[in-house]
C-alpha cells in the first residue's frame, strides 16, 4: 500500500480525493454506496448567508460525454446548516468543507464566520465561479480586483484553511489565481463549470430555464487539465484539480500536471462509488510504477 | 420494492448516453427473482437499453425514490390511471394492492390499440378500462372522458403518464375531492438527491423528484389544477 495521504495547506487528508460541492449533497445520501471516511474530504453543496431556491426546472441537459446545469445554489442557508445538516455530520469520521457563496464580500465573510465557528470543519472553499447566479459568484471571480476582494473579506474572518473555487470563464486563470493567492488564499481549486447552452432544435427553444448552465464531465477535462498546469507553474500555494474526472487514469494526469488533490463531479451521478475507485486506483499505480508516496508524481509533467 | 419506485439505469459501453436512464419498476417476480423494466425507445439511452440480449450485464441503481400510496383497507377501491408508457408501475402497484386484498381498477390510455402492452396482465389483477384516442379498442378519446368517472366513484386515484393527462386527471380528483397522486418524469442526473437537477416546485418549495418523489400527492404540486 503506497502512501496517499496529503497535506493541503495544513489540510491533512488520508487520500487526495475530494468530492465536488454539488455533486455529493452533504455526503449522507452516498452512504449506501460508498464509506465516508475513505474520502480525502467531502465538500458539502454550496451553502449562502440566507436561503435560496435556485432557478426554475429544467436545470439540466445532457451532452457529448457531459452535462449541462443551472441549479443555481439552491440551499437553505448557513443557518439551516448549522442547526440542521452539522449534526449529523460531526460524528462522521471524515472530513467535510463547506463550500461558501455570497452575493457581496460581506455576505461570503459572514457565512464563513458562521462556519468557522464548526468544530470539525478543517476547511472552506470560497465560490468565486458559479456561472447560474446573477449577482455574485462568477460575478467575483471573473476580474482579478472581484476575487481578490472577497478573499480578503473571508481571510479576515476566518481562520482555518481557505480554498477558493476558480472560475475557467475567464481570460486567463493564472492571474486570478495570483489575486487569490495575494489576497491570502491557502489553496485554490480548479475548474468550476464551464458556461454553455443546449438547444431543442425540434421546439427551437433553449433547453435550461435560464437559458445557459455550467458544462461538467469528460468533455472539459482537458480545458481544466490545460488549466490546472497553468496555474500549478504560477502559483506557490496548493492548486485542486477537478474537472471532467471519471476514472483513476484522470485523477493522475491532474496530479502529474501539479494538483495535490483531485475533486470528483460530475462522475459521482454516473458511479456513485467513483470516489472510493479512484483512490484504490491511484494506490495501484503508484505501486505499479514504484512510488511511495503520492506527493511523489505531483507535477511530474513539465 | 414499493411500487412507484425506479432504477437508475446505463448501458455500460454506450458511447451515446452519459447519464443513468430513470426508469420505473414495472413489476417484481420474486419467485423467479427477476425485475422488469418496460421501455419505450425514444432517444438515446431506452435504444441502447432495448438492445440488451439475454445475458447481457446492465448497471443498476435501485429501488430509488417514494412509491405510491398503498391502501389500508381492504374495502378501499384505487383506481389506477395510466397513459402510454406510463402504465408500467402500475402493473407492480396494481400486484401490491390486490396483494393487500382490494381490487385496484385500471384505467389505462392510449393512442391505439397497438400501443396497449400487457393487458392480460392487468386484467388478471382487476378491472380494466381502456381508452384509445382512435376509438380501436375500448372508448374512444382520453382517459378522463371515459364514463366509468361518471358512473363509479373512487377511493383514491394513482396516476402515471404524460403530463397533460396527469393534469387532467388531477384536475378531476380534485373537483371530486378524491386523493390522488402522480408519478413525475422530471429530468435526472443523480437519482440520489445530491444534483438538485429534477426539482419540481411544491408548496414546500423545489422538492427533488427522486427522492421526495416521483410518486406526489397532487395537494403538494403547484400545478394549475
Amino acid at each position: 500500500m503506497a502512501d496517499l495521504s496529503i497535506n493541503i495547506a495544513g489540510l491533512q487528508l488520508k487520500n487526495p480525493v475530494m468530492t465536488a460541492s454539488g455533486t455529493f449533497g452533504y455526503g449522507l445520501e452516498f452512504q449506501d454506496f460508498v464509506p465516508l471516511d475513505g474520502i480525502g474530504a467531502i465538500i458539502v453543496k454550496g451553502t449562502t448567508l440566507a436561503p435560496r431556491q435556485g432557478n426554475p426546472y429544467p436545470r439540466m441537459a445532457e451532452t457529448a460525454q457531459g452535462m449541462l446545469n443551472c441549479v443555481g445554489l439552491q440551499n437553505k442557508g448557513v443557518d439551516y446548516f448549522c442547526r440542521n445538516i452539522y449534526p449529523s455530520l460531526k460524528d462522521i469520521p471524515a472530513n467535510f468543507i463547506v463550500n461558501v457563496s455570497g452575493n457581496s464580500p460581506e455576505d461570503y465573510a459572514e457565512c464563513a464566520a458562521r462556519i468557522n465557528e464548526l468544530e470539525g470543519i478543517p476547511a472552506i472553499e470560497l465560490n468565486i465561479s458559479c456561472p447560474n447566479v446573477k449577482h455574485g459568484g462568477m460575478a467575483f471571480g471573473t476580474t482579478t480586483d472581484g476575487a481578490a476582494s472577497v478573499v480578503r473579506a473571508v481571510r479576515k474572518a476566518y481562520d482555518k484553511t481557505l480554498i477558493v473555487k476558480l472560475s475557467p470563464n475567464v481570460t486567463s486563470i493564472t492571474d486570478i489565481a495570483l489575486a487569490v493567492q495575494d489576497a491570502g488564499a491557502d489553496a485554490v481549486s480548479l475548474i468550476n463549470t464551464l458556461m454553455g447552452m443546449a438547444i431543442d432544435a425540434e421546439r427551437r427553444r433553449r433547453v435550461l430555464s435560464i437559458g445557459t448552465g455550467g458544462l461538467s464531465g469528460p468533455a472539459v477535462k482537458p480545458v481544466a487539465l490545460r488549466m490546472v498546469w497553468q496555474v500549478a507553474h504560477a502559483v506557490q500555494i496548493p492548486v485542486i484539480g477537478l474537472g471532467g474526472i471519471m476514472t483513476a487514469t484522470d485523477a493522475i494526469e491532474f496530479l502529474l500536471a501539479g494538483a495535490s488533490a483531485v475533486e470528483i463531479g460530475t462522475a459521482n451521478f454516473i458511479d456513485p462509488t467513483t470516489t472510493i475507485r479512484v483512490a484504490q486506483g491511484i494506490n495501484d499505480y503508484l505501486e505499479r510504477h514504484g512510488f511511495q508516496h503520492v506527493t511523489d508524481i505531483i507535477g511530474l509533467c513539465e | 420494492m414499493q411500487a412507484g419506485q425506479f432504477a437508475q439505469l446505463r448501458v455500460d459501453g454506450s458511447d451515446k448516453t452519459f447519464l443513468r436512464r430513470p426508469i420505473s419498476i414495472h413489476y417484481v417476480d420474486t419467485a423467479h427473482n427477476e425485475v422488469w423494466f418496460l421501455v419505450q425507445t425514444v432517444g438515446a439511452g431506452t435504444q441502447a437499453l432495448a438492445r440488451l440480449h439475454e445475458g447481457d450485464v446492465l448497471n443498476a441503481v435501485l429501488p430509488l425514490g417514494r412509491g405510491f400510496t398503498l391502501p389500508t383497507e381492504k374495502t378501499h377501491r384505487p383506481l389506477l390511471v395510466g397513459g402510454g408508457v406510463g402504465v408500467a408501475p402500475l402493473l407492480f402497484l396494481g400486484k401490491q394492492m390486490h396483494e393487500t386484498g382490494c381490487e385496484p381498477t385500471f384505467l389505462l390510455g392510449a393512442r391505439s390499440q397497438a400501443d396497449l402492452l400487457q393487458m392480460e396482465r392487468f386484467e388478471a389483477l382487476g378491472r380494466v378500462y381502456v381508452t384509445t384516442e382512435d376509438g380501436s379498442r375500448g372508448e374512444k378519446g382520453f382517459v378522463t372522458q371515459h364514463s366509468l368517472l361518471q358512473e363509479e366513484r373512487f377511493d383514491s386515484i394513482h396516476v402515471c403518464g404524460p403530463k397533460p393527462m396527469m393534469i387532467a386527471v388531477a384536475r378531476y380528483a380534485k373537483a371530486q375531492d378524491i386523493p390522488c397522486e402522480v408519478s413525475l418524469e422530471n429530468m435526472m442526473a443523480c437519482g440520489l438527491g445530491a444534483c438538485l437537477c429534477c426539482v419540481e416546485d411544491t408548496q414546500e418549495g423545489h422538492v427533488c423528484v427522486c427522492t421526495e418523489g416521483p410518486v406526489l400527492n397532487i395537494n403538494r404540486l403547484k400545478w394549475q389544477i
